[in-house]
């Protein structure tokens, strides 16, 4: 690899072993992740699960309590101003000057972040153009929709060049189309080096990551790309509802020795031979069953099988 | 605050995210800013910092229409309906009227009011998301501060001059060569008051409770400065009433600069004939001191209160 490949690809963002309690709540209970530049990297987890506790240390929102988390080899306890001078915050509430113009709001930016003159100009037309806002920027920012709001939000977050750009539930109250520019807009970050890290509780987008971490009660229970995660799930994946479903869990598992799990209104079993065990069950259960239904293992798989419940 | 004008950028759609991935790369010779070389933020750029939020405060005030006539138009109804009302029935030292009486009271009103309701803004800036961009920044705190009292305090000291110079215009008030120190004598006041605004306003979640602060605390605090009726006299003959009145009066700094601001716009009269009237020095150290407390003491609850940045 070359200089320039492995300036890329470095480690940006080390969390070691993150503990954060909220009172005598535990949100986090001793997370460790490592991402790095030119990956999209999300956490995915419900709500409750402490991705956005994990979001507010990383962006030194909270000063942290346990444990020790590093942005491009500084420790964020020790120099946070530092650290917020290497990362862009895209938060889940619009962080917009609504009385302000698109460049205003933009200008503000540059100004806390150190930008002025030329150089703040220079900047503005690069991530209006980037973002394609360019033809907007003259308005108000109370006038725009939820989804040219957001690009304003990106564009304020890559103004000053950072290394690691954080975003919190980015695609929250944006339509399909908004949602594939954003995807479009953060692919094109990653690909220039930044470490893109998102939060998120949406399991398509998670999808989308090149790597991600699956949060649930303060702990990361699986890490690593979608397709991994999914391929250790097995092959296929049969979901039953039924509407006594005790009954039809007792003859899936006693008498027809599946591993069967439970979740929500559902039985799930895993299986590499999916296709050929639909038949089987359907003329075993017969109309004890509401449907059968066969696929590939999702990542909410992933997470029913480490956590025992639903996704929600 | 550079306002909008149309303007065409020479950048053109496919290149879209080029130069920033240029830039992001570790070598971009035209990068002033913490980003780089991740040193904090030196003296100058806060000071940017916090001109631009200042500039905002301006821009935000005067696109707020009913905000400019509130600021201005309340205190005039009040002078004018009082003056008017009581004039009958009121005579001050140097045989004024209520109306000549009233004026540096209303002006005080006016500094008070803009002062107030630019640093209720915070409380907005909050809710509304934009203060959350402002807090992750790598300026730190005190150019949030020195934005929010400079924005404000111009605001205030500007519609407070134009309403003196109003006044003077219509021949309600003489003018005189002390009109130099009459304008520093409000900057300072407008930064006193901006200061109190700002510990008020920054631990609350909700504008309701700053108005309830308001009413019990600035309100009462302006009425016994000697703005709305003079300041009782604590000689051999006063009263139970009188004697804690006039305590409670001379224990208020604002009495100070009133008691200045009187003898800056009417010099021909002599106050201190007719009651409490501090000498000048006095008046000017109070005043100067009360904007230094108030202005330190907001800067430590700023400083001191991560409660507050998570108020979203």
């Amino acid at each position: 690899m070359n200089r320039e490949a492995a300036e890329l690809t470095k480690t940006l963002v080390t969390c070691r072993d993150v503990r954060h309690r909220y009172g005598d709540r535990e949100a986090l209970r001793g997370v460790s992740l490592s991402m790095s530049g030119g990956e999209i990297f999300a956490l995915l987890g419900p709500n409750g699960s402490g991705k956005t506790t994990l979001f507010r240390l990383m962006s030194t929102l909270v000063p942290i309590q346990d444990g020790r988390i590093e942005v491009d080899g500084i420790d964020t306890a020790r120099d946070p101003l530092a650290v917020r001078g290497r990362i862009g915050i895209v938060f889940q509430s619009p962080s917009l000057d609504k009385k302000l113009t698109v460049d205003e709001n933009i200008a503000c930016q540059g100004a806390l972040y150190g930008l002025s003159g030329k150089e703040l100009r220079r900047r503005r037309d690069e991530v209006l153009t980037a973002m394609r806002l360019t033809d907007r920027r003259g308005e108000l920012c109370e006038k725009l929709s939820g989804g040219l709001k957001r690009r304003v939000e990106l564009a304020k977050g890559m103004l000053h060049h950072p290394r690691v750009m954080l975003l919190d539930e980015p695609s929250t109250g944006l339509d399909p189309s908004a949602r594939l520019d954003l995807w479009q807009a953060l692919r094109a970050m990653s690909d220039s080096g930044v470490a893109v890290i998102l939060t998120t509780h949406l399991l398509d987008e998670a999808d989308k990551s090149d790597r991600l971490a699956i949060m649930a009660e303060g702990v990361v229970i699986a890490e690593g790309a979608p397709e991994a995660l999914r391929r250790e799930m097995g092959e296929g994946m049969v979901t039953v509802s039924a509407g006594d479903l005790d009954a039809v869990e007792r003859v899936l598992r006693d008498e027809l020795q599946l591993p069967v799990q439970r979740a929500g209104h559902q039985l799930r079993i895993r299986s590499d031979r999916a296709a050929t065990l639909v038949p089987q069950l359907a003329e075993r259960l017969g109309d004890r069953v509401q449907s059968i239904a066969v696929g590939r293992p999702g990542l909410e798989d992933v997470f029913i099988s480490k956590t025992g419940h639903q996704f929600l | 605050m550079p306002t909008a004008t149309p303007v065409q950028t020479p950048v053109s759609g496919p290149s879209r995210f080029e130069q920033s991935s240029v830039a992001v790369a570790s070598d971009d010779p035209m990068t002033p800013s913490a980003a780089r070389s991740g040193e904090p933020l030196p003296m100058t750029l806060g000071l940017a910092a916090a001109w631009m939020l200042a500039k905002r405060e301006w821009v935000r005030f005067f696109r707020q229409r009913n905000r400019v006539i509130s600021a201005v138009v309340q205190p005039l109804l009040f002078w004018l309906l009082f003056g008017t009302g009581l004039r009958g029935s009121f005579v001050g030292a140097g045989d004024q009227n209520f109306l000549e009486y009233f004026l540096p009271g209303t002006i005080a009103l006016i500094v008070l009011f803009t002062a107030i309701f630019a640093t209720i803004s915070v409380i907005e800036d909050r809710r509304e998301g934009f203060m959350q961009s402002v807090l992750v920044a790598p300026v730190g705190r005190w150019p949030v501060l020195f934005g929010k009292v400079l924005g404000g305090s111009a605001i205030a000291w500007v519609q407070a001059v134009l309403f003196l110079l109003l006044v003077i215009l219509f021949g309600a008030a003489p003018l005189t060569a002390s009109l130099a120190p009459t304008l520093l004598l409000l900057a300072l006041m407008a930064a006193a008051m901006c200061g109190l605004g700002m510990i008020v306003a920054w631990p609350m979640d909700s504008t309701q409770g700053f108005h309830a602060v308001m009413m019990l605390g600035l309100m009462p605090m302006w009425l016994l400065s000697g703005a709305f009726f003079p300041i009782p006299a604590i000689g051999g003959d006063a009263t139970v009433g009188q004697w804690v009145l006039g305590g409670i009066m001379r224990a208020n700094p604002l009495s100070y600069a009133m008691v200045e601001l009187r003898r800056l716009i009417y010099p021909s009269i002599d106050f201190a004939a007719y009651g409490f009237a501090p000498a000048p020095v006095i008046c000017w150290s109070v005043t100067l001191g009360f904007a230094i407390v108030a202005l330190w003491i907001a800067w430590r609850l700023m400083r001191g209160s991560r409660r507050a940045d998570l108020i979203v």
